[in-house]
């Protein structure tokens, strides 16, 4: 899919769901668990007479991500109605963001298609509402009716633009990645909520025309549509047909993109600055919005590889997500750090994604236990991952299955000393054969024997010991 | 003509605020005029009734007050005279009706007007237009005319309006009343329909300066609301009596004679000047002054106010209130058929010229200079009124009196240039006020003062220091006896 003919650039629609209020009034913004239409009022409902008044912390939010994307901040802000009609749009004019966004000229660091870091350059960061949500009866082009939910009318919105430097969908995807985790990092953003990031993308083919495609509605749905839209373009340019500069519609049921308008009907928004509110002074706001801002993934990476002496792959891992980094913190302060980022990025990690579930489910005491059993040698590594396992697939109380209860439960206490001497001489004396090849020179056969053994511990014995033990006893005859 | 101090001293004297508010629905049902839109007869009475049972304090206890239909009330419809708001019933009430009615008012109803403020005369609102109470075939002014000519009627003792180019003054001088336009930013716009957001203001009409000062003062004041309100000092009724003497008046010389005078009728003219000369002989000085961009002001005026009203006026789609017509199509047509029925031609015009004017390609030509020129105004205004300069203008409201209905109403641009002398003080954002200051043929005359932006208290003392040396206030027209 790379090819190197591919130009893709993103506008990021990012909820500032953090906040407790919308963007221009006093409605709640925790609606995702409510009945449609009940957080609105006069205000983000567009009522006549009703007028807009600036949410300040959104502001300090946005100025927050802007200088995390290395954005330069504008002196002066400015908002501007964006004018066209649409059903979910109340006052028929969205409150957007123009000349004069509130930042410029960014960039972030991504893991590129190389393996290589790759600077993407951001354009604008700018502020904006929300519309509400429409929710179509069937398809967008084949729906009888529609229904319109104006809970999220007026939630904080900010458009993050970048320029066209992304050169396939794993770029794109590792962009989306990175700047959710950045949002994470500003306690500005909580990327699990429905709609909390949409995706606009531009995609062409070198030499070609550009595409639009509107309406991604998650950072793993931008792969799928951006890898249809290419193989789109590219057929079609196999086949003579020309791309024209076009808006399409990703219909996420169908996972096809679907052509809305061309050039030609494009719209015009006549812009013109917002009368009901006024330019706002930011300049002197900067300094201290900047003061605090939090360590961001890129900086909390190096300074775990020096304050923790792990690796840099490691270290990657455990801070591509902000949750798993402060829960590593946590575990670091109390058990072996080597040892819990190993145990925490390839163990935890992979059987968190393979669940689908974040890492508040596990808490961090349970692995500062396994870790300290492990250590001890009260457990071998695989009782650990069973120990590991057990907690995850629990649907009760949590506090049912602490990790020594489940050793116990489970029977995943390392064997004794004794016990594995004697599995040792057992086994020993049952493979008179292999015993045989070992002293005919066939230092493999003793590979056997330890199997024998391990049997015989229902695998609480640990390899290594058991092969040191059936050396000795084999020496020893 | 009723008076707010006079209904006032009637309650505190034991007189019951229902039947004060009772007569007044008589005479609003037997009137000519169209006044009002609508009665809020239940809210009102209730209200009423509740005074009497145990009176509130408040500078306008037990007051009855009537609101341009443009200003959103709490369960009383609100069309701004529009067939598209039909039974739309705001659930808020607009930051002035809250001030209102702490203050201890009691809204009687909503006042016609010109369809969504867009008018000079009333003549554009779908339920036809108000009659000037003065001469019945003569209109009270617009936008704000059923305001006006229910005050000067009796129909009210005070009534707010909103100013937009002239809404408040133009209809207070047609019928011989007081009315203010506040300081941009004096008046929280909350709840006021939008028209042309940058240039509205509301404002009290009345029958005198000391009433539209007592409404100015529970009006006024900082919403958090509105981003564009501002704290305010008051002191509007304690200043009233301070006088002129010392004040120095300026005349804009191009409001008179050459240029944007040119068109003004002569008793109106000299009604003015005679103005300016009782207000020497009450001991201020006058000097003519200058605003050289005064000839572009209308031009900038009208493209900035259609121009945010094409964007305003997008919202009534008939979908969440409103006008609603047949069955259902699809949403395009539906929308599209609603508008259409929806809206009367002066605000399908505006509507289209200033979607016009802010389209690409045209917006640099049109709105942005625009700006520029609205820019330019306001320095002029700040020139005038500079230190050294005058600390108060003197014009005439409206070029002519009060003209028939139907003379102007085929020809917009000749409708238009009525707003000559009251649109630059909208671009320029600075306070004025209308005051009768003669007749001509039987008709009222009124007379502009300009003050400095917040600088309302100078205004208010002038005014009221020409009232009390001048009886115009005190005629009555016919149709109140
Ligand atoms: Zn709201």
């Amino acid at each position: 899919m790379a090819g190197g003919d591919v130009i893709i650039g993103l506008e990021v629609h990012v909820q500032l769901n953090r906040l407790r209020s919308k963007l221009f009034c006093g409605c709640s913004t925790d609606y995702h668990a409510s009945d449609p239409n009940t957080h609105t009022c006069p205000v983000c409902l567009g009522l006549p007479g009703t007028l807009p008044v600036m949410n300040r912390r959104a502001v300090e939010y946005a100025i927050r991500v802007a200088l995390a994307l290395n954005c330069e901040i504008q002196g002066e802000t400015l908002f501007y109605r964006k004018n066209y009609y649409y059903p979910d749009l109340p006052k028929a004019f969205q409150i957007t963001q123009y000349d004069f966004p509130l930042g410029m000229g960014g960039s972030i660091l991504i893991k590129g298609e190389d393996g290589e870091e790759k600077k993407i350059r951001i354009t604008r960061v700018h502020m904006e509402e929300d519309p509400g949500r429409l929710v179509h009866a069937g398809t967008i082009d084949r729906a009888k009716y529609s229904m319109v939910d104006y809970n999220r009318c007026g939630m904080a919105l900010l458009e993050v633009v970048t320029e066209p430097d992304l050169r396939s969908p794993k770029e794109a995807r590792s962009f989306l990645d990175k700047l959710r985790n950045i949002l994470e990092y500003l306690d500005v953003f909580d990327g699990g909520l429905e709609g909390a990031m949409r995706i606009d993308s531009n995609i062409s083919l070198v030499g070609g025309e550009r595409a639009e495609v509107k309406n991604i509605s998650s950072h793993k749905g931008v792969e799928k549509a951006l890898a249809y839209e290419i193989t789109r373009q590219r057929s079609a340019r196999r086949r003579g047909v020309a791309q024209v500069q076009e808006t399409r519609h990703y219909d996420e049921l169908r996972a096809i993109t679907v052509s809305i308008r061309t050039k030609e009907e494009a719209h015009d928004y006549r812009y013109f600055p917002e009368p009901d509110l006024v330019p706002m002074r930011i300049a002197d706001w900067v300094p201290e919005v900047e003061a605090e801002l939090p360590e961001l993934p890129d900086a909390k990476r190096e300074r775990f590889v020096a304050e923790y002496g792990i690796a840099d792959d490691h270290a990657r891992s455990l801070t591509s997500e902000i949750r798993v980094a402060n829960f590593y913190e946590v575990v670091a302060k109390r058990a072996p750090s080597r040892l819990a980022a190993a145990w925490i990025a390839d163990v935890l990690k992979g059987e968190l994604n393979y669940r689908d579930i974040t890492i508040d489910k596990f808490s961090p005491d349970h692995m500062v236990e396994i870790l300290s059993m492990l250590e001890g040698g009260k457990i071998t590594e695989k009782g650990a991952v069973e120990v590991i396992r057990t907690i995850l697939d629990h649907s009760g109380d949590l506090s049912e299955v602490t990790p020594t209860r489940v050793v116990e439960a489970k029977g995943l206490a390392r064997a004794g000393n004794d016990a594995v001497k004697a599995a040792v001489r057992a086994a020993v004396e049952e493979s008179a054969q292999a015993v045989a090849d070992y002293r005919a020179g066939n230092e493999k056969a003793i590979n056997f024997i330890v199997g024998v053994v391990m049997k015989k511990t229902r695998g609480r014995a640990d390899p290594g010991e058991a092969n040191r033990l059936v050396k000795e006893t084999l020496d020893e005859i | 003509m009723v008076m707010i101090r006079e209904l006032q001293e009637g309650l505190f004297a034991g007189g019951s605020a229902e039947e004060m508010i009772n007569s007044l629905f008589e005479k609003i049902r037997r009137s000519r005029l169209n006044a009002y839109n609508h009665i809020a007869e239940d809210q009102a009475l209730e209200r009423a009734r509740e005074f009497d049972r145990s009176p509130w304090e408040g500078s306008l206890a037990g007051v009855p007050i009537a609101i341009k239909d443009s200003i959103s009330t709490r369960g009383i419809e609100t069309n701004c005279s529009s067939r598209i708001l039909s039974g739309y019933v705001p659930p808020y009430d607009a930051h002035v009706i809250e001030r209102l009615k702490e203050e201890g008012a009691i809204i009687i109803g909503k006042t016609n007007m010109d369809e969504f403020a867009m008018g000079t005369s009333t003549e554009t609102s779908y339920f036809g237009p108000t009659k000037n109470p003065w001469d019945l075939d003569r209109v009270p002014g617009g936008s704000s005319g059923g305001s006006a000519a229910a005050v000067a009627a009796g129909e009210a003792p005070a009534a707010l309006g909103s100013d937009t180019g002239g809404s408040i003054r133009g209809p207070a001088s047609f019928c011989g009343i007081v009315g203010i336009k506040p300081t941009y930013g004096l008046v929280s716009r909350y709840g006021l329909v939008s028209y042309a957001n940058s240039l509205e203001q509301i404002g009290p009409l009345a029958m005198d300066v000391e009433d539209a000062a007592l409404v100015m003062e529970a009006i006024s004041g900082h919403d958090p609301r509105d981003s564009t309100s501002v704290k305010s000092e008051g002191g509007y009724l304690s200043g009233l009596n301070g006088g002129v003497e010392g004040l120095t008046f300026g005349v804009p010389k191009e409001y008179f004679g050459e240029g944007v005078g040119e068109g003004v009728d002569p008793e109106v003219e000299r009604s003015v000047w005679d103005a300016i000369s009782k207000l020497e002989e009450l001991g201020a000085s006058w000097k003519m002054v200058s605003l050289p961009h005064t000839k572009y002001a209308l031009a900038a005026y009208y493209i900035i106010a259609m121009s945010e009203a094409s964007s305003n006026l997008a919202r009534f789609d008939g979908l969440r209130y409103g006008l609603r017509l047949g069955a259902d199509q699809d949403w395009h047509s539906t929308f599209s058929e609603i508008r259409a029925a929806g809206f009367g031609p002066e605000v399908k015009r505006r509507i289209l010229l200033g979607t016009y004017a802010l389209s690409a390609g045209y917006y640099g030509r049109y709105y942005l200079k625009a700006l520029k020129v609205r820019t330019l105004i306001k320095q002029d205004f700040e020139r005038a009124l500079s230190s050294g300069g005058a600390d108060l203008l003197v014009t005439p409201t409206m070029p002519f009196p009060a003209f028939k209905i139907g003379e102007r109403i085929e020809d917009p641009l000749s409708l238009y240039m009525a707003d000559v002398f009251t649109v630059p003080i909208n671009l320029a954002g600075v306070p004025a006020i209308s005051l009768p200051c003669g007749f001509a043929d039987g008709l009222p005359i009124g007379l502009q003062i300009i003050g400095r932006h917040f600088d309302e208290v100078s205004l208010l003392r002038a005014a009221k220091a020409y009232e009390d040396a001048t009886p115009y206030h005190e005629a009555v027209p016919k149709e109140v006896i």
